[in-house]
C-alpha cells in the first residue's frame, strides 16, 4: 500500500472513517475525502465505526446469550466456563466497589468490559487487511478504491468512546438525582468542598469535576487506542522485512493495553456510579 | 475525527447491549453460578454428614461386636458349667447304680450263701445220721431224732 501513495496519504487514509451523510454539495453520499467528511458536519455517520462496534456488540450478546440459555449449575462446558470466568471477574469488581442494590450496574460493567475489549482487539488485526478487503469490495461496487475508507477499531473513533461516556454520564446524573433528589444533587454541587460561603467557587469546581468524568473516560480510551493504532500504521510504513521487529513487541504490549483500557473504563464507570449513589 | 451522528448511534447501540445484557444474559448466568455454589455447599455438607455417619456406624459395629463376643463368652461358660453339671450328675448316678448293684449282688451272695448253708446243713444232718447209723449199726429213727439232728445242724 505504502508504495502506491505517499506516507502522509497512507496515514490519513487509515485515519479517515467511512462517512455517510448529507454533503452540502453532493447530497446524501459517502464522503470521498476527509475534507468532505468534515464538511458534512454533524449530520453524518461513520459507517465503519457503527458496523464494527455493533457487529462486535452482537457477537458479545450472541455468545453470552448462548451460554445464558444453556447455563447449567452442573459441570460447565468450556464456553460456559470462559463466560463464567469473565462474569465472576466483573462481579468481584462490582461488589468490591459498589455497595448499593442496583441490578443495572453489574450488567453495565460486563457490557462495557467485554464490548470495549472486543473493539480494542480489532487493533491487533494487521492494519492493512480489513481496509484492503474493504477497498476490493468497494471496487467491486464501482467505487474508487482510494476513497473507500475503513477504520476497523471503533475505539479509535472519538464518537464511539464519547457515546459510551455520555451514556455513563447520563446514568451518573440520573442516579445522583434519584438517590439524593434534585436538591441533594444541587447541594452536593454547591456546598462542597468548602461550605456555603464559597458557593460560586464550589459550584465551579464541582461542575468541572462532574464534566471531567465523561470527558476523561472518553478521551483516555480514545487516546490510548488512537495512539496505539497510529504506531501500528507507522510500523506498517517500514520495509516489509523489518516490520515484525517492531510490530511483534508492540502487538504483545498492546494485548496488555487493550485489556487494561477495557478494565479501566469498566472500573471508573462503577466508581462514578458508586459516587452518584453516595449520600453525604 | 469529526463528531457527528455516530455518537448518537453509539449511545443507542450501547443502551441496547446493556439492556439486553441486563435482561437476558446476567440473570441466568449468575443464577446458575449461585445454584452451583449452593449445590457444592450441599455436597460438602452431605460429605461431612456421611463422614459423621460412617464414624457412628463404625462405633456401633465395634460395640455390637464387643457385645456379641461377651454374649458368646457367656454362652460358652454356661455350656461348660452345664456340661460339668451333666458329667457330675452322670457320675453320681453311676456311683449310685454301682452301689445299688453292689448291694443287690451282696444280697444275692448272702442269699446264695444262706441257701448253700441250708443245703449243707441238711446234707450234714443226713451225713451225721448216716454216720451215726454206721457207728451204732442200728437204724436211727430219723423222725425220732430229727430234733436232735436239727439242733446239731444248727450248730454247724
Amino acid at each position: 500500500m505504502a508504495s502506491e501513495m505517499t506516507s502522509s496519504a497512507y496515514i490519513s487514509h487509515h485515519l479517515t472513517n467511512l462517512t455517510f451523510g448529507a454533503h452540502p454539495e453532493n447530497g446524501l453520499s459517502f464522503a470521498q475525502t476527509a475534507q468532505e467528511a468534515a464538511e458534512m458536519g454533524f449530520w453524518a455517520i461513520h459507517v465503519d465505526t457503527m458496523l464494527w462496534s455493533v457487529g462486535l456488540g452482537m457477537f458479545f450478546i450472541w455468545m453470552f446469550r448462548k451460554v445464558a440459555k444453556t447455563a447449567t449449575s452442573g459441570v460447565p462446558g468450556s464456553t460456559q466456563n470462559f463466560v463464567e470466568t469473565i462474569i465472576e471477574f466483573v462481579e468481584d469488581n462490582v461488589t468490591s466497589i459498589f455497595h448499593y442494590k442496583n441490578a443495572l450496574i453489574a450488567p453495565l460493567a460486563l457490557t462495557i468490559f467485554v464490548w470495549v475489549f472486543l473493539m480494542n482487539t480489532m487493533d491487533l488485526v494487521p492494519v492493512d487487511w480489513l481496509p484492503f478487503l474493504a477497498q476490493k469490495i468497494g471496487e467491486a461496487f464501482g467505487a474508487d478504491p482510494h476513497h473507500v475508507y475503513m477504520k476497523v477499531v471503533p475505539t479509535t473513533d472519538i464518537n464511539a468512546t464519547l457515546g459510551m461516556a455520555f451514556a455513563v454520564f447520563a446514568l451518573i446524573i440520573y442516579y445522583s438525582i434519584k438517590m439524593k433528589g434534585v436538591g441533594g444533587f444541587l447541594a452536593e454541587l454547591a456546598f462542597q468542598p468548602l461550605g456555603k460561603w464559597l458557593l460560586p467557587f464550589n459550584l465551579f469546581l464541582e461542575i468541572v469535576g462532574l464534566l471531567a468524568k465523561p470527558v476523561s473516560l472518553a478521551l483516555r480510551l480514545f487516546g490510548n487506542m488512537y495512539a496505539g493504532e497510529m504506531i501500528f500504521i507507522l510500523i506498517a510504513l517500514l520495509p516489509f522485512w523489518a516490520q515484525w521487529l517492531l510490530a511483534v513487541p508492540w502487538a504483545i504490549f498492546h494485548i496488555l493495553v487493550i485489556t487494561l483500557q477495557a478494565f479501566i473504563f469498566m472500573v471508573l464507570t462503577i466508581v462514578y456510579l458508586a459516587m452518584a449513589h453516595e449520600d453525604h | 475525527m469529526n463528531i457527528n451522528l455516530t455518537i448518537i448511534g453509539q449511545i443507542i447501540a450501547f443502551a441496547f447491549f446493556v439492556v439486553f445484557c441486563m435482561k437476558y444474559v446476567w440473570p441466568p448466568i449468575t443464577g446458575a453460578l449461585a445454584e452451583r455454589k449452593k449445590k457444592i455447599a450441599e455436597g460438602l455438607d452431605a460429605a461431612d454428614r456421611a463422614q459423621r455417619d460412617l464414624v457412628l456406624a463404625q462405633e456401633k459395629a465395634m460395640s455390637d461386636m464387643r457385645k456379641s463376643k461377651e454374649e458368646a463368652a457367656a454362652v460358652i461358660e454356661q455350656a461348660n458349667k452345664r456340661a460339668n453339671q451333666i458329667v457330675d450328675e452322670a457320675k453320681e448316678k453311676a456311683r449310685e447304680e454301682a452301689a445299688r448293684l453292689v448291694t443287690a449282688a451282696q444280697a444275692e451272695i448272702d442269699q446264695e450263701a444262706n441257701r448253700a448253708r441250708e443245703a449243707l446243713r441238711s446234707q450234714v444232718a443226713a451225713l451225721v445220721v448216716a454216720g451215726a447209723e454206721k457207728i451204732l449199726e442200728a437204724s436211727v429213727d430219723a423222725d425220732a431224732h430229727a430234733q436232735l439232728v436239727e439242733k446239731l445242724a444248727a450248730e454247724l
